[in-house]
C-alpha cells in the first residue's frame, strides 16, 4: 500500500533541492535565509517522525523566527523574459495547456479509478490519503509531460518550482502553523470557553433569535478559529442539540449541514484561513495581502444571512 | 477566561500586521501558559501537531510543473486565446468557472483545480485576457481586482460544491459528530440538505460578477 509517507520524501527532497539553489542563488541578498527555510521545511518532511515533539518543537520556532526577522527574500532563478515568453506561446499554442491540463485528469484517474483498485486484499493506495497521494502522482507525471512536449531545461522544474515558492514565501507555511495552533486551542479547551460565553450572554427563548445566533455563531467562530471543523462540534453543542433540535424539534440534518455552510462563509472572511485567502494573494502577486477577502465578503455576507432564512424556513417543516 | 488571551494575541497580531508566523506562534506560547502548561510541555504540543499536519503544506508539489509551463508561455497563451473568443466577457468567463468549479467538488473532485494548478496559470490570466480584449491595457487596479475576483471565485465554487459530496470531510465529520450525540443519521441528508445553499451561492455570486464585468467596463469607459 502506498502511504502518505512517500509523498512526505518527495516533497521533502523537492523543498531539500529548494534548499540547495537558493543558496546558490547570487541574485538574492537573503539567499541564506531562504536556504535556511526551505532547509527546516525540508528537514521536516524528510525526518519529521524522527525529530520527536520537542525537535519538531524548535523547528517550527526556527521557521518563526527566520521569518519574523524578515531573513526571507525572493531568488530570482534565471527564466525566460516576458518577450520570449510570447514568442514560445505563440511557437507552441495549444500544447502549452497539456501539461497543466494532466494534473486535474491523472487526479480524478488517481480518485475514481486508482483508489478502489486492491492488490491482494489490501488497496493501492492508503484509502484516507488517495486525494493527495493523486494529486503527488499527477504531480510527477505531469512534470514529466511538461518536460517532454515543451522540451524545457532538466532543471527547470526544481528552478521555475523555487520561483513560484519564492513568491508565496512564509506564507506558505501559515495553513499548517494555524492548524497547528488549533491543536493548542483544543487542548487549552478555547472553543468550550466561548461556547458557554455564547449560550451563557444570549438568551435564546425564540426560535428565530436560536436560529440566527447558531448561524452567525458558527461563521463568527470558524473566523476566530480559521476553520469550519473547529467550530462546528462547539456551537452545535452548544446549541445546535440542545436547543434548535431537543427543545424546537429542528431536523438534525437541515440544522447540521446548513450550520456547516454558515461556518464556510465565515472561512471566506477571516485571514485565518490562510490557505484559501492568504497564499492565493501571495501566488497571484497581489500587493493587498487581504485582497481575496475583500473581494468574497460581498458575497460571504448575504449568503450568511440567506443560510439563516434557508435554516429558520427548512428545519422546522 | 484566560484561555481567551491566544485568541485575543491573534486578532491584535494580524491587525498590527505582525508577521504571521511569528503571531501563530506566540499565541500558541499565550494559549498554552494560560491552560497552565510549561514552555517546554506548549513546544512539544505545539511541534507534534505541527508535524502531523504536514499534509498541508504538501500539496506545494505542483507547483514545479506549473513553473515550467508558465517559463514556457502558457499565461501568455492563455490571455491571447480567451482575446480571440471576442464575445467572452469576464463576468460570463468566470460564471462557467464557477459552476464547473461547483459542479466537479459536489461529484468529490475538490482537488481537480486550485489556485496554484489553475487560477494562476490559466483563469486569472484568461479573465485578464477577456477584459483587456474590450477595454485595451489593463490598469494595475484593474488587473488586481481580476486576479482577486477569479481566487474568490474558486474558493465560492469549492465551499459550496464540496458538501454535495457525501464522502467529504466535513460531512463524515457531522455524521461522526451527531452519531456520538445519539442521533443517526445517513449522509444522503446532509449531503441534499446542502443543495439550497449551493444554489443560493450560485445566484450571488453569479450575480456579482455581472455587476464587477459592468463595473470595470465602466471604469475602463470613464
Amino acid at each position: 500500500m502506498i502511504k502518505l509517507s512517500a509523498v512526505y520524501v518527495l516533497a521533502g527532497l523537492v523543498f531539500a533541492a529548494f534548499a540547495v539553489l537558493s543558496a546558490l542563488d547570487r541574485n538574492n541578498r537573503k539567499r541564506l535565509g531562504n536556504a535556511a527555510f526551505w532547509g527546516l521545511v525540508a528537514l521536516s518532511f524528510l525526518a519529521g517522525d524522527h525529530l520527536g515533539n520537542l525537535g519538531n518543537g524548535i523547528l517550527v520556532l526556527g521557521l518563526a523566527g527566520i521569518a519574523g526577522l524578515g531573513l526571507l527574500g525572493r531568488g530570482a532563478p534565471a527564466t525566460t523574459s516576458a518577450e520570449e515568453r510570447r514568442a514560445l506561446a505563440e511557437r507552441f499554442g495549444e500544447k502549452l495547456f497539456i501539461p497543466a491540463l494532466t494534473l486535474p485528469v491523472v487526479v480524478a484517474f488517481g480518485v475514481l479509478v486508482l483508489k478502489p483498485v486492491t492488490i491482494g486484499g489490501t488497496p493501492l493506495l492508503d484509502p484516507k490519503q488517495a486525494t493527495l497521494l493523486s494529486l503527488a502522482l499527477a504531480a510527477v507525471i505531469a512534470v514529466g509531460v511538461g518536460l517532454i512536449l515543451l522540451r524545457q531545461p532538466l532543471i527547470s522544474p526544481l528552478q521555475e518550482g523555487r520561483r513560484l515558492m519564492d513568491t508565496v514565501g512564509w506564507a506558505a507555511l501559515l495553513p499548517q502553523m494555524l492548524a497547528a495552533l488549533g491543536a493548542i486551542f483544543a487542548l487549552a479547551g478555547v472553543g468550550e470557553v466561548i461556547g458557554e460565553l455564547v449560550t451563557t450572554w444570549i438568551p435564546m427563548d425564540a426560535r428565530l433569535t436560536a436560529v440566527t445566533v447558531y448561524c452567525l455563531g458558527m461563521a463568527g467562530f470558524t473566523m476566530i478559529m480559521g476553520n469550519a471543523f473547529a467550530a462546528f462540534p462547539v456551537m452545535t453543542a452548544g446549541i445546535g442539540l440542545p436547543i434548535l433540535i431537543h427543545k424546537f424539534g429542528g431536523d438534525p440534518a437541515v440544522v447540521a449541514s446548513i450550520g456547516m455552510l454558515s461556518g464556510f462563509c465565515g472561512t471566506l472572511m477571516t485571514p485565518l484561513a490562510a490557505n484559501f485567502n492568504l497564499v492565493p494573494a501571495a501566488l497571484l502577486e497581489l500587493p493587498d495581502r487581504h485582497a481575496v477577502i475583500k473581494a468574497q465578503i460581498p458575497t460571504a455576507l448575504p449568503l450568511l444571512i440567506a443560510n439563516t432564512v434557508l435554516m429558520y424556513v427548512l428545519a422546522f417543516r | 477566561m484566560l484561555t481567551l488571551l491566544g485568541v485575543a494575541t491573534v486578532v491584535v497580531g494580524f491587525a498590527v500586521r505582525l508577521n504571521p508566523l511569528l503571531v501563530v506562534t506566540i499565541a500558541a506560547f499565550v494559549t498554552g501558559l494560560a491552560a497552565g502548561l510549561s514552555p517546554v510541555e506548549m513546544l512539544e504540543a505545539f511541534g507534534k501537531a505541527f508535524n502531523e499536519n504536514r499534509f498541508v503544506s504538501a500539496a506545494y508539489l505542483v507547483l514545479p510543473v506549473i513553473g515550467v509551463v508558465e517559463r514556457a508561455g502558457l499565461q501568455e497563451r492563455a490571455r491571447a486565446l480567451i482575446a480571440r473568443f471576442k464575445g467572452v466577457s469576464v463576468g460570463p468567463f468566470l460564471i462557467g468557472y464557477l459552476a464547473f468549479r461547483q459542479i466537479t467538488s459536489a461529484l468529490g473532485l475538490t482537488s481537480i483545480a486550485g489556485h496554484a494548478q489553475s487560477i494562476r496559470p490559466m483563469v486569472a490570466p484568461m479573465a485578464e485576457g477577456a477584459v483587456e480584449a474590450r477595454t485595451g491595457e489593463l490598469s494595475d487596479e484593474t488587473r488586481q481586482d481580476t486576479r482577486a475576483m477569479a481566487s474568490a471565485t474558486d474558493n465560492i465554487g469549492l465551499f459550496f460544491g464540496e458538501d454535495i459530496f457525501i464522502a467529504i470531510g466535513s460531512i463524515l465529520l457531522m455524521v461522526g459528530f451527531l452519531a456520538a450525540s445519539g442521533i443517526v443519521i445517513d449522509p444522503i441528508h446532509l449531503s441534499l440538505w446542502a443543495i439550497p445553499t449551493a444554489i443560493v451561492a450560485f445566484v450571488l455570486h453569479a450575480g456579482r460578477l455581472i455587476l464587477f464585468d459592468r463595473r470595470l467596463r465602466r471604469r475602463a469607459g470613464a
